[in-house]
């Protein structure tokens, strides 16, 4: 566990904030871009896995284990909202024949 | 050196089940009945070998492995052999063995053959367990597996609903009674901290009678034992039981199964006789089973049902024999029984057989001359079970109803009654079945033949045994040695002590009254059966013809199963369509589906507000996030 501690503090704190940032507004790019909605639900979990890197990170470098633990939880949240949201994904491809999220306006009418 | 051999008894039956059951559509029939009956023949033989080292040098237990444990909760895989569970081995495989052979010729022509075969080594798998265990966790383990396999034997043809039925039937009472066995094991672990048997019972010895927590083990334990031994009020699964093959009719009816309760009881004696007022109740309940049972009996037409019922009746004289005390009388009757009901079903087995599967004694008659070794063998099991001397009957019933004239002269004589309508719904069945001219249709008449001799050979050695098997306790005043009295003398000694004070002796001059009596009744009854079924020939009705009122009750079975029908059932599925209906569709899902619809109502008109743009919604949420970041960091 420290030598693992001490790997990631060979590389300073800043390159990994800018890596996150990076994965993070990919993420948001893609979600804003794209209209296929499983493209979006993947950019999605970019961002998602753009703070569980930067938790991790920080747990590191401060040396508190509760950030990593954190991330547990967040990927148990993750797992039940991957299964939520892929059976909805599924149930607007029946519905509509398509993924286009911009199909998705027949509320409104 | 037997000893090493011990574990061998159960597991041969146990492969006997693997083999036949992975092979059961592969192997030819000849192998499959050959390794079914000699894997309960090997059984058989080291049982002979145990049951000689225990007379020689007493009772042993053989450890094989620790099972479970847990905190204090230690429960060795061990095994007890001691002279109550080595005459059980010898009943079980002897007379298991002789049913295994005669099944190869019975079920010679089913298709399920090779399944049949295993369910009936599994059973007596299950059955050594059960017998040969040395705590009660073990015998828990064949004891519910007997429960087990009398479901798969009895609901063997299950393609006829009603037989299917009748095998849930037995599952379900049985259930109920194994549940108080259970809980009555918790009770026994919680105050001798051991279900041991050598354990618990040599911490009973020191409690006083009457001491409330073992009032309340040795009731459970009878609940537990009315289940499995058909007692009231948990007997009506027995006769159903007929439904299955007439083999294991006579399995589960002699050798093992209904045996199981008066085992338990007998192998804890200790506790009963420590607790009198569960003395008392299983003396009542066994007698109110034996009378009942046998006045259901003496009308049925049906001849398995005649000899279901008799074997709940004789179930009922053995739990009068152990609620007495009279735990040798007791065991004694379970192991002529054995013998003679075994041979009497095998006989209507081969009866059946011979007319063509039918089961009505009113399409029967006349059947003397046509099969004449299945006639004089079942003429012996009947005048044995009837109690008319020398034959095994006799001896056992007597033992028992010498110790509850000691006890009480009013159950005596409520129980001689019950001898003479033993003997009467006997000979009933054997005058209706073998006296007469046959009434079947000409095809069945045509068709009549004896049995192949894997079927008679059974019967035959059964027959002797039936003659014989009384001679081994032959009480004083007839110049007998009480052979299996002494012999199981250890195993009672410590209910023996504390019985002492508590019987009159009978004096011999009286002993002899009390046979006489019996004896006297019994011939009686086969002398009124003579004269109402054979000199007027009279015949039981038809079913669409009026009976006599009291003919009716009992031909009804005094309407028991529609009594819990009305009393159980009916009520049960009231409440279950009321949770059904009302609690679950109203209550649970009206509940539910009115979150729903409100949400839907409550939104109805909201929703125009939206463009339903997707992307513009995501563009937006973006946007706030920034908002409020840049004002988070701005306002310091």
């Amino acid at each position: 566990m420290d030598t693992l501690t001490q790997n990631i503090q060979t590389i300073p704190l800043n390159h990994y904030i800018i890596l996150c940032a990076i994965i993070f507004a990919i993420g948001v790019t893609g979600v804003l871009i794209r209209r296929n909605a499983i493209v979006i639900f993947m950019s999605v979990e970019l961002m998602l896995n753009a703070v569980n890197l930067l938790l991790t990170v920080f747990s590191a470098y401060r040396g508190d284990a509760t950030g990593q633990v954190f991330v547990f939880f967040i990927m148990a949240l993750a797992a039940a909202e991957v299964a939520v949201g892929l059976s909805i994904i599924v149930m607007i491809y029946r519905n509509t024949n398509s993924l286009d999220i911009n199909v998705l306006n027949r509320l409104k009418h | 050196m037997v000893n090493n051999y011990i574990w061998l008894i159960p597991v041969l039956p146990l492969i006997g089940f693997l083999i036949n059951g992975v092979g059961r559509n592969s192997l030819s029939k000849g192998l499959i009945g050959f390794v079914g009956s000699a894997v309960v023949f090997a059984s058989f033989c080291i049982s002979v070998a145990a049951f000689l080292q225990v007379s020689k040098t007493g009772g042993f237990t053989v450890d094989l492995f620790d099972w479970i444990k847990v905190g204090s909760l230690r429960v060795p895989f061990s095994f007890l052999v001691d002279q109550l569970s080595s005459i059980m081995l010898l009943i079980i495989t002897g007379v298991g063995f002789l049913i295994h052979v005669y099944s190869t010729g019975y079920m010679h022509d089913d298709a399920g053959f090779g399944k049949f075969f295993s369910y009936l080594n599994l059973f007596v798998f299950f059955m050594l367990l059960l017998v040969m265990g040395s705590n009660y966790v073990v015998m828990f383990i064949g004891w519910e597996g007997v429960g087990l396999c009398s479901y798969l034997l009895i609901g063997f043809w299950y393609s006829n609903p009603s037989y299917a039925d009748a095998a849930k039937k037995a599952f379900v009472m049985n259930r109920i009674g194994d549940l108080g066995f259970l809980i009555g094991i918790f009770v026994i672990f919680n105050a001798f901290g051991s279900v041991a048997y050598l354990d618990v019972f040599h911490k009973a010895e020191s409690l006083h009678s009457g001491n409330s927590t073992v009032l309340l083990i040795t009731i459970l334990l009878f609940i537990g034992a009315t289940g499995k031994s058909a007692q009231i009020p948990l007997f009506t699964w027995l006769p159903d039981a007929m439904a299955g093959p007439t083999p294991v009719s006579a399995l589960i009816h002699a050798a093992t199964m209904v045996t199981a309760g008066v085992y338990m009881i007998a192998r804890s004696n200790i506790l009963f006789t420590l607790a009198p007022i569960t003395m008392h109740i299983i003396a009542v309940i066994g007698l109110m089973t034996l009378v009942l049972a046998a006045l259901i009996a003496i009308t049925q037409t049906d001849i398995k049902k005649v000899l279901a019922y008799s074997t709940v009746s004789q179930l009922g004289y053995m739990f009068l024999g152990l609620g007495v005390g009279a735990y040798t009388g007791a065991f004694f009757h379970v192991l002529t029984h054995a013998f003679f009901k075994a041979l009497l079903f095998l006989g209507a087995g081969s009866v059946i057989h011979a007319v063509s599967g039918e089961q009505d004694m009113r399409n029967m008659g006349g059947l003397r001359g046509k099969l004449p070794v299945t006639f004089a063998t079942m003429l012996i099991g009947t005048i044995a079970i009837a109690g008319i001397p020398p034959f095994a009957g006799f001896f056992s019933k007597d033992e028992i109803l010498a110790h509850v004239y000691a006890h009480n002269p009013v159950l005596w004589v409520i129980g001689v009654l019950g001898a003479m309508l033993t003997s009467f719904y006997m000979f009933r069945m054997m005058f209706l079945t073998f006296w007469g001219k046959f009434r079947g249709t000409h095809e069945q008449e045509h068709h009549l033949h004896e049995s192949p001799s894997s079927i008679t050979i059974p019967l035959i050695v059964l027959a002797i045994l039936s003659v014989v098997g009384g001679f081994i306790n032959v009480p004083e005043i007839m110049g007998g040695g009480h052979w299996l009295q002494n012999f199981l003398a250890p195993v009672f000694k410590a209910s023996t002590a504390l019985q002492r004070g508590e019987t009159i002796e009978t004096s011999s001059s009286t002993e002899w009254a009390l046979m006489g009596v019996s004896v006297v009744g019994a011939i009686i009854a086969l002398i009124w059966a003579y004269g109402k079924y054979i000199s007027k020939g009279q015949l039981p009705v038809a079913d669409t013809e009026e009976r006599p009122a009291f003919t009716s009750l009992s031909y009804n079975k005094f309407y028991i199963d529609e009594i819990y029908d009305n009393l159980i059932r009916k009520p049960l599925d009231a409440l279950s369509v009321f949770f059904y209906k009302i609690v679950d569709l109203l209550g649970i899902d009206g509940f539910v589906n009115g979150l729903g619809k409100g949400s839907m109502e409550a939104s109805k008109d909201l929703r125009l507000l939206q463009s339903g743009n997707v992307g513009f919604y995501i563009f937006m949420m973006v946007i706030g996030i920034i908002a409020v970041l840049v004002y988070n960091i701005f306002r310091f």
